[in-house]
C-alpha cells in the first residue's frame, strides 16, 4: 500500500496512531482544498525549512564575515573547514564518538527493547518509562547534573565521558525503533526455531535479529545522528583537548566569529539528510 | 518404500518410533482449575494419537508440555524412557507443526528445511540431499527459492511438514495444523499427513477438536474434557463404545435418552418406556450405576409407521417428524422422541420419501446397537 | 495468554534489561540523584536553595521571561501549526509524504546549523532586518533580543506541534463536517462546533509539548538573545560552570525537571501524548 512510500520510519507510528481514515479518497468536487489552504501550507512549510537552505549559499560565500547575501563565491571556508586541525579534529571527535554512543544505545538498547517485549505487568511498563526519560528531561537540567557528577568521576572531557553520555541519549531512540519492529514479529517463529533445534542464542542470530534489522539499524542512524548533533550536554563536558563538531562550531558563532561554520553546517545538514535516508531507502527492496 | 536418488532419504521406513509417556500430568496456572489435571497417556512408538476437545480442554496445553514450552507443575513426562522435564525445547528432538506454519519469513523454502540441519551442523551436501528427499516426500519439489508468502496455505504447510521430518525427530507434534485451510484443503492434506505417516513411520501427536478430522487421521483418539483426559481409544471404539455421555456428543451425532438414574440389570426405563439393555452395551464407568443415558447412533435408528411393524425384540420410542435434511447420499430425519420430544434424528436412505413433516412415526433399534453411558 | 517459558532457567528477560538500566542509572538518574541531594545537604540540611528560588530577584525575573516567551512560542506555533497540520490531511498521499518530509528534515539536522542559519537570517543587515526597515518599522533589534529568539524557537518547535496534531486531527471524519455543512451551518459554525472539539485532545497534548520543551531551550536563546535577557537554561549554566553554585544551580534544575515531567504526565492523560511521543522519539526530539 502506499502507506510506506517516502516516509521516514517514525511517521509510521503517526500514520498507525492516526488510523487509515487519513487517507480516505476524496471527492474533489465535494470538497476541495480552497487556495487560501495551499498558500498557508506552502507558507509554513517554506518556514520549516528556511533557515537549513540558508546554510547553503552561506557556506560558498568566502572569508568575509557572516554576511547574507555573500559578497562572492568561493570555497574557502570549505577548504578552511578540511585543512584547519580545529574544525577537522573536532569533526573527527564527533564522529568517533558518534560511532561508538550509537553502537553502545543500539546494543544496549536492543536487549532492553528483546527484554521488555516478553514481559508484561506493571513494573516493565514502568521500567519502560524510565528508559525513556530522557527523552522528556530537559538536556540542560541533565547536562548540568551530568556534568557536576562527572567532573567528579573524572569523566569530563574524555570520550568514554562523551560515549556513555550520548549512549544514554541515544537508547529511547532504539528502544522505540526496535519495540516498533517486535510489534510485526510473530511469537510462534521463537518456538518453531526451537523445536527445530536452535538454542535460544541462535534462534536470536538467525530468527529475530534478522527479523528486526531494520529497527534495529534505524534506531541505529537515529542514535548517531544525535549523538552527532549533541550541543548542550557536548558544551559542558567538553576540554580545551576535546571538543565535538558542535562545540566548535557554537565557538565559531560566540567567540570567534569565524565564518567556516557555515561550511560546517551545510555538511552536516547534507550528510544527516542522506543518512536520514538510510532507512527509508533499506524499507522498500523488503516489500513482498 | 520410496526410493530417492540420494543417499540419505529421511530415515522412513526403518525408523521405529518413539514411546511417549505421560506420568500424572499437571499444569497449574494458578487459575480456579487447572489447565491440564494428573492426566496419564502412553502413546506408543509410531503411533498416530490425536489429542481431541473443545477449546481449553488442555489438549493444546498438553502438546506444549511434551514439547517443553510449558513447565510441568508436576507428573513427569519420558521419552522412550528418558526423562525429559528439565530439558529445554531445542533438546527434545521433537519436530512441531503450527496452526499459522511459522515459516520464516526471511528465509526461502530451501532454507527453511534446511534450518534444523544446519542447526546439527551436517555437511553442506548431506543437507541439500536431505532437503530435497523431504521436499519430494511432501510433493513439493521446484519451489526451493521461493519465499513463503509466495505460496499458497496449503503449500505453506507442506514446507513446514518438510522442516519438521527433516531431521529424523523422535516424534511430530501438530497443533492444530490444518485450521487455517479451507475444507477441500483441509481434506487434500489429511490424506497427505496420514500418507506421510506411513511413510516415515515415527510417533505423531495430533491435536484437533474437530472429531472428523480425528476419527480420520488416529490410530488412537485421547479425548479432553477440562483438562482430563475422557477416554482413550481407536476412533472406533470411542464412536461405538463410548463411556460417557460427553464422549457419545462429541464424536458423531446421537440420540440421547437421559435416565436420570443408574442401570443396573438388563433393562431400563425411559418416560414410561421400557427397554431391554444388553450387558455388553453398557458401559464399565462407575458413574453408569448412579446416572446413565441411553445412547443410540442414527444410523441404528429405524423409522416405522407403528409399534408393530417394529421388527421383534427392539426398543421402540413414539417419535413426531420435524424435518428431512436432504444430505446427499442420505436423508436426516429429524424427531422429535418420546413424550417430552428430546430432539434427535435417524439416518435414512437417500431415495426414502415416504416421511413428511409432522408424520407420527415409531423410532426402533436393536438393544445391541444402543450404549449406556455415564451421564 | 499464556507465557513461553523456558523450562528451567530464571526469566532471562530481566537480564536483558539490565544493561539499558544500569547505563541510564549510571548517566542519567545517577548525577540527576546527586544533584538534588546537593540541592537540600549544601551547606547542611535545608531548602534555602529553593527558597532563594523564589525570593531572588534575577531567578524570578529569568522564570518570568522564560515562561512569556515559551507561552509565546507555543502561541505561534499552534497559530502556524494548526493550519499546517490540518493542510496535511485534506492533500493527496503523496503530497503529504512531501509535507511530513519537510516537517521531520529540518527537525533532524543540526541545532547549530539552523541556529547559525537563524543568526544569519535575523542579523543586522539581513534580509529580514532590511525588509523591515524597509517597509518603515525601523530599525528592529532581532538578535540579541527576545523577538529573533522567539521566532527561531518556534520554528524549532513546530514539528512538536504539528506531529501531534497531525495525529489527532487524522483520525477526525471529515463526513462529519460535510454532514453539518449539509444540515445548514455555514463553515465557520460547522468548524467550530464539531471538528475543533474533536481535535482538542491533540491540540492540548501539542501545546503542552511545546511550551515543555520551550521552557529548557538553551542554545537558542543563549546564540540569539542577550546575557541581559537569560531564560532559565542559561541561568542554570551560569550558575553551575561561572558561580559554581552546584546547590542553587541543582535546586533550579529541579524546579524545570519536576514541571516538565509534570507537564507531560498531563499531556499524556489529557491528549493521549504517548502515541505523539512516540512520533516524537522515532523523529527525534532535537530542539535542545
Amino acid at each position: 500500500m502506499s502507506t510506506d512510500t517516502a516516509l521516514e520510519p517514525g511517521t509510521e507510528t503517526a500514520y498507525v496512531t492516526a488510523g487509515r481514515k487519513g487517507r480516505r479518497r476524496r471527492d474533489r468536487s465535494v470538497d476541495p482544498i480552497p487556495w487560501w489552504q495551499w498558500v498557508v501550507g506552502i507558507a509554513v512549510a517554506i518556514y520549516f525549512i528556511l533557515p537549513t537552505l540558508f546554510v547553503i549559499p552561506m557556506s560558498f560565500g568566502g572569508n568575509g564575515s557572516f554576511q547574507f547575501p555573500p559578497k562572492e563565491f568561493s570555497l574557502d571556508l570549505y577548504v578552511n573547514f578540511f585543512s584547519n586541525p580545529k574544525w577537522i579534529g573536532s569533526l573527527g571527535n564527533s564522529l568517533v564518538v558518534a560511532v561508538l554512543a550509537s553502537l553502545l544505545a543500539t546494543v544496549v538498547g536492543t536487549a532492553a527493547a528483546l527484554g521488555l517485549h516478553q514481559l508484561t505487568g506493571r513494573l516493565s511498563q514502568f521500567l519502560r518509562t524510565i528508559l525513556m526519560v530522557s527523552m522528556v528531561t530537559p538536556a540542560i537540567v541533565v547536562a548540568v547534573a551530568v556534568y557536576v557528577s562527572f567532573l567528579q568521576w573524572h569523566l569530563v572531557g574524555s570520550i568514554g565521558g562523551y560515549v556513555l553520555a550520548h549512549a544514554a541519549i541515544g537508547v529511547p531512540f532504539v528502544l522505540v525503533s526496535v519495540t516498533s519492529a517486535l510489534g510485526g514479529f510473530d511469537a510462534k517463529l521463537l518456538r518453531a526455531s526451537a523445536s527445530l533445534g536452535a538454542t535460544p542464542w541462535r534462534t536470536f542470530l538467525r530468527v529475530t535479529l534478522p527479523l528486526i534489522s531494520r529497527g534495529v539499524l534505524t534506531g541505529a542512524v537515529f542514535a548517531f545522528v544525535t549523538s552527532l548533533d549533541e550541543v548542550v550536554i557536548a558544551l559542558f563536558l567538553r576540554s580545551p583537548f576535546f571538543q565535538t563538531l558542535p562545540v566548535q562550531m557554537y565557538t565559531a558563532v560566540t567567540v570567534e566569529v569565524d565564518p567556516t561554520i557555515a561550511a560546517a553546517s551545510s555538511l552536516v545538514v547534507v550528510t544527516v539528510t542522506l543518512l536520514l535516508l538510510i532507512p527509508l531507502l533499506v524499507r522498500r527492496p523488503k516489500r513482498r | 518404500m520410496t526410493t530417492t536418488t540420494a543417499a540419505d532419504a529421511p530415515a522412513t521406513a526403518t525408523r521405529q518410533g518413539t514411546q511417549i509417556r505421560l506420568e500424572h500430568v499437571t499444569k497449574d496456572y494458578g487459575l480456579a482449575t487447572p489447565a491440564v489435571d494428573d492426566i496419564s497417556l502412553t502413546i506408543e512408538p509410531g503411533e498416530f494419537m490425536t489429542l481431541l476437545g473443545p477449546s481449553g480442554s488442555g489438549k493444546t496445553t498438553t502438546l506444549n508440555l511434551i514439547a517443553g514450552f510449558e513447565s510441568l507443575s508436576a507428573g513427569t513426562i519420558a521419552l522412550n524412557g528418558a526423562d525429559v522435564g528439565k530439558l529445554p525445547p531445542h533438546k527434545r528432538d521433537l519436530g512441531m507443526l503450527f496452526q499459522n506454519y511459522a515459516l520464516f519469513p526471511h528465509m526461502t523454502v530451501a532454507q527453511n528445511v534446511a534450518y534444523p540441519l544446519r542447526e546439527r551442523r551436517m555437511p553442506k551436501d548431506v543437507i541439500r540431499a536431505k532437503v530435497q528427499a523431504v521436499l519430494e516426500l511432501v510433493q513439493l519439489t521446484g519451489r526451493d527459492d521461493n519465499y513463503p508468502t509466495q505460496l499458497s496455505g496449503g503449500q505453506q504447510q507442506r514446507v513446514a511438514l518438510a522442516r519438521a521430518i527433516v531431521f529424523d525427530p523422535k516424534a511430530l507434534l501438530l497443533d492444530e495444523p490444518l485450521g487455517a485451510l479451507d475444507r477441500n484443503l483441509r481434506g487434500a492434506l489429511q490424506a497427505e499427513i496420514r500418507r506421510i505417516h506411513r511413510e516415515v513411520g515415527s510417533t505423531f501427536v495430533f491435536v484437533t477438536h474437530d472429531q472428523e478430522e480425528a476419527m480420520n487421521l488416529s490410530d488412537r483418539i485421547a479425548l479432553f474434557n477440562t483438562g482430563r483426559i475422557e477416554q482413550v481409544g481407536s476412533p472406533e471404539e470411542l464412536y461405538r463404545a463410548p463411556e460417557t455421555l460427553f464422549t457419545a456428543r462429541f464424536l458423531g451425532d446421537s440420540n440421547v435418552f437421559e435416565l436420570g438414574t443408574g442401570v443396573t440389570g438388563s433393562s431400563a426405563g425411559w418416560q414410561g418406556a421400557t427397554w431391554a439393555v444388553d450387558p455388553g452395551t453398557v458401559s464399565t464407568h462407575p458413574g453408569v450405576l448412579t446416572n446413565a443415558a441411553i445412547v443410540v447412533r442414527p444410523e441404528d435408528l429405524g423409522i416405522t409407521t407403528t409399534a408393530a411393524k417394529a421388527p421383534a425384540g427392539s426398543n421402540t420410542v413414539t417419535a413426531v417428524v420435524t424435518d428431512v435434511e436432504y444430505m446427499g447420499s442420505y436423508r436426516t430425519a429429524m424427531l422429535a422422541l418420546g413424550p417430552s420430544g428430546v430432539t434427535g434424528r435417524a439416518r435414512l436412505d437417500a431415495f426414502d420419501s415416504t416421511l413428511s413433516i409432522g408424520d407420527e412415526v415409531v423410532a426402533h433399534w436393536r438393544p445391541e446397537r444402543q450404549r449406556i453411558v455415564a451421564a | 495468554m499464556t507465557t513461553t517459558t523456558p523450562t528451567r532457567r530464571p526469566r532471562p528477560a530481566w537480564l536483558l534489561l539490565v544493561p539499558a538500566l544500569a547505563l541510564l542509572a549510571g548517566v542519567l538518574l545517577v548525577p540527576l540523584f546527586q544533584s538534588f541531594v546537593r540541592s537540600i545537604t549544601t551547606p547542611t540540611w535545608t531548602l534555602e536553595h529553593y527558597a532563594r528560588l523564589f525570593t531572588d530577584g534575577v531567578t524570578l525575573t529569568v522564570l518570568g521571561r522564560t515562561a512569556t516567551t515559551a507561552l509565546l512560542v507555543t502561541l505561534i506555533a499552534f497559530l502556524l501549526g494548526y493550519p499546517y497540520a490540518y493542510f496535511m490531511t485534506r492533500v493527496s498521499d503523496r503530497t503529504r509524504a512531501v509535507l511530513l518530509v519537510v516537517v521531520l528534515i529540518p527537525f533532524w539536522t543540526s541545532v547549530m546549523a539552523r541556529n547559525f542559519a537563524w543568526l544569519t537570517i535575523l542579523q543586522r543587515g539581513g534580509p529580514v532586518h532590511t525588509f523591515l526597515t524597509w517597509i518603515g518599522l525601523g530599525d528592529i533589534q532581532l538578535v540579541g533580543s527576545q523577538i529573533g529568539v522567539t521566532i527561531a524557537m518556534s520554528q524549532v518547535l513546530l514539528p512538536f506541534m504539528v506531529l501531534p496534531l497531525f495525529s489527532a486531527l487524522s483520525g477526525i471524519d471529515r463526513k462529519l463536517l460535510l454532514a453539518a455543512r449539509g444540515l445548514g451551518s455555514s463553515p465557520l459554525v460547522a468548524f467550530w462546533k464539531i471538528y475543533w472539539p474533536l481535535s482538542r485532545g491533540g491540540v492540548v497534548a501539542g501545546l503542552i509539548l511545546v511550551f515543555t520543551l520551550s521552557l529548557g531551550f538553551y542554545v537558542t536563546p543563549a546564540l540569539l538573545g542577550s546575557p541581559q535577557q537569560s531564560l532559565i537554561a542559561q541561568l542554570l549554566a551560569q550558575r553551575t560552570t561561572q558561580l559554581l553554585d552546584f546547590a542553587g544551580a541543582g535546586a533550579l534544575g529541579m524546579l524545570v525537571l519536576v514541571v516538565t515531567l509534570v507537564l507531560v504526565a498531563w499531556a499524556n492523560r489529557v491528549g493521549g501524548t504517548i502515541s505523539a511521543i512516540g512520533v516524537v522519539a522515532t523523529s527525534g526530539s532535537k530542539g535542545r
